[in-house]
């Protein structure tokens, strides 16, 4: 099966959330260094509700589908939600299996998201 | 050169029926003849070389020292000269090392803006910053003869240059280069990483006049973890060994130990036996082949490849490095429209089942300073691939435009 799934597909070439929020409590990016794909995420917290969250930066489409769809999914939601998310959440929402390499792709706006409400 | 008879020494080919393979910058496919060497040494003569008395170790030493001789006749030296590593990487961190003491303490180094990591974290890692001096490139990935000329001077102890840059494929003038360097200071030591030019053009050492020469030979048909270096005597003899151990040492007491000659003196414990045999068989395959009518076909390859790039995309294809083709090896590096690399190499592998390469090749300052790009796709030819594969790519890529739009 092709990772290059319609749904990913439309969230690559219409990804929710994708902008900067300039009033945003939380921001973390990061980049991967094998590819250069680049993620910053910014969430507005409002008692440990993720009132507005968005995503910026450039990447592959498995890299940006997977940052719409994160930002998607927990916009409105309690930061323990965010969390508590692991590697198999951005699987099932991506709905497809990823090798070792596109993993990494995968993976990055989680660990942003995830560290921008470390403190 | 028969492509269909060469394919048919490669196995992976029968395996893989339908495998486009354009990775061979990355490393090349092995034919079954090495593979088949390395076996012979596994099946028959399983020795650890240069200590036992007995047939066996006699005879594996016998082939060891032959696959010395094969790669020392293939790039025109004598094998004395030649160290066997595990790799390139391996043969420029031992240099590196080695010229460590020797390298003093106001000089600098040289090397250009288009090096693999390989050849530039070693050397950066060595000196402090100011003493590093990137020699620039120009628009077309050249490198700028001017700036060469002002970047080394008298107080440079080292230049280290790639001969064939593995993203824009350019093939370094290194005599000109060579001569024009030690014209400014006669006591410049020289080092050239052959990584991506042994495996596709004759190599003579003595016309390069280098000091050092070293390659890889996963690259050129040869097995994984063997690498070379060449150099001039009294410069290998000078080297700081950076392992010290077995088989490498004269005499051994509690207080004091003295070291054997070269190449030994640099290779101390087990070598990668079958490894180097494996090598000396890859050289003599791809000198009955001819390592003229590998470059002529790569070159033809390359036109082609350029044209119909060209042709069917026009300006959403933009490749990088020389555009004259008598100037390149075949690696050709390009971006397409605003779609990833990591995209574009997914999709062709999963739709159409070619393997290329997608990132900053191990050379992220020349990504980011002066190609200005992230990262590119790379596409590289080695003897078994032809224009059919090529027609491939192209259809390829117009389903990547498909799906990514
Ligand atoms: C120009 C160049 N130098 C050095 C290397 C490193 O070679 P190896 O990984 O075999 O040590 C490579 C290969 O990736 C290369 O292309």
């Amino acid at each position: 099966m092709s990772i290059y799934q319609e749904h990913i597909l439309e969230h690559y070439h219409n990804p929710c959330n994708n902008k900067i929020l300039d009033n945003a409590t939380n921001s973390e990016s990061a980049t991967n260094s094998t590819c250069g794909d680049k993620i910053r995420i910014d969430i507005i917290l409002n008692n440990n509700i993720i009132s507005d969250v968005s995503f910026s930066g450039e990447g592959c489409a498995i890299s940006q589908a997977t940052a719409s769809m994160l930002t998607e999914k927990i916009k409105g939601e309690h930061i323990d939600v965010l969390k508590k998310m692991t590697k198999d959440d951005i699987l099932s929402l991506l709905g497809i299996t990823l090798s070792h390499t596109r993993l990494k792709c995968a993976l990055l706006s989680l660990e942003v998201a995830q560290k921008s409400i470390l403190n | 050169m028969i492509i269909d008879k060469i394919k048919k020494d490669f196995q992976i080919f029968k395996n893989n029926p339908n495998l486009i393979y354009l990775d061979s910058a990355a490393t090349s496919l092995t034919p079954d003849l090495v593979v088949d060497t390395m076996n012979d040494y596994y099946y028959n003569y399983n020795a650890n070389i240069s200590r036992g008395v007995y047939k066996l170790s006699e005879i594996a030493t016998d082939k060891y020292e032959q696959a010395r001789e094969k790669v020392a006749k293939f790039i025109g030296a004598s094998s004395s000269q030649i160290i066997f590593t595990s790799g390139t990487t391996a043969s420029i961190n031992t240099i590196a090392f080695g010229l460590m003491r020797k390298i003093s303490k106001d000089s600098k180094i040289a090397i250009t803006a288009s090096e693999h990591h390989s050849n530039f974290v070693p050397w950066q890692r060595l000196v402090s910053k100011d003493r590093l001096s990137i020699i620039k490139l120009n628009k077309n990935g050249y490198i700028d003869l001017e700036d060469f000329k002002e970047k080394i001077t008298s107080k440079t102890s080292l230049l280290t240059i790639s001969h064939v840059s593995n993203v824009l494929g350019t093939i370094n003038p290194i005599k000109k280069l060579v001569n024009i360097a030690k014209q400014i200071n006669p006591e410049i030591i020289v080092i050239v990483d052959g990584a991506q030019s042994t495996p596709h053009m004759s190599i003579d050492i003595q016309d390069l006049d280098c000091d050092f020469f070293v390659f890889s030979a996963h690259k050129m048909c040869g097995p994984t973890g063997v690498g070379v270096i060449y150099g001039k005597k009294e410069l290998l003899e000078q080297l700081t060994p950076m392992f010290s151990g077995g088989n490498m040492t004269d005499k051994v007491s509690f207080t004091e130990t003295t070291f054997t000659q070269i190449p030994q003196k640099l290779e101390a414990g087990t070598p990668n036996i079958a490894g180097v045999i494996g090598l000396g068989a890859a050289v003599e395959y791809l000198k009955n082949i001819g390592l003229d009518n590998i470059k002529t076909h790569e070159a033809e390859l390359l036109l082609y490849t350029q044209q119909k790039l060209y042709k069917t995309f026009g300006n959403d294809i933009i490749i990088f490095g020389p555009s004259n083709i008598k100037d390149r090896s075949g690696v050709l590096s390009f971006t397409f429209k605003n779609y990833h690399p990591h995209d574009i190499a997914s999709i062709l592998d999963s739709y159409s089942n070619i393997c290329v390469r997608a990132g900053n090749h191990c050379a992220m300052p020349l990504h980011t300073n002066v190609l200005c790009v992230v990262a590119t796709t790379r596409i590289s030819f080695y003897i078994y691939n032809t224009e059919y594969d090529v027609d491939k790519l192209i259809e390829g890529l117009k389903e990547v435009k498909k799906i990514l739009k």
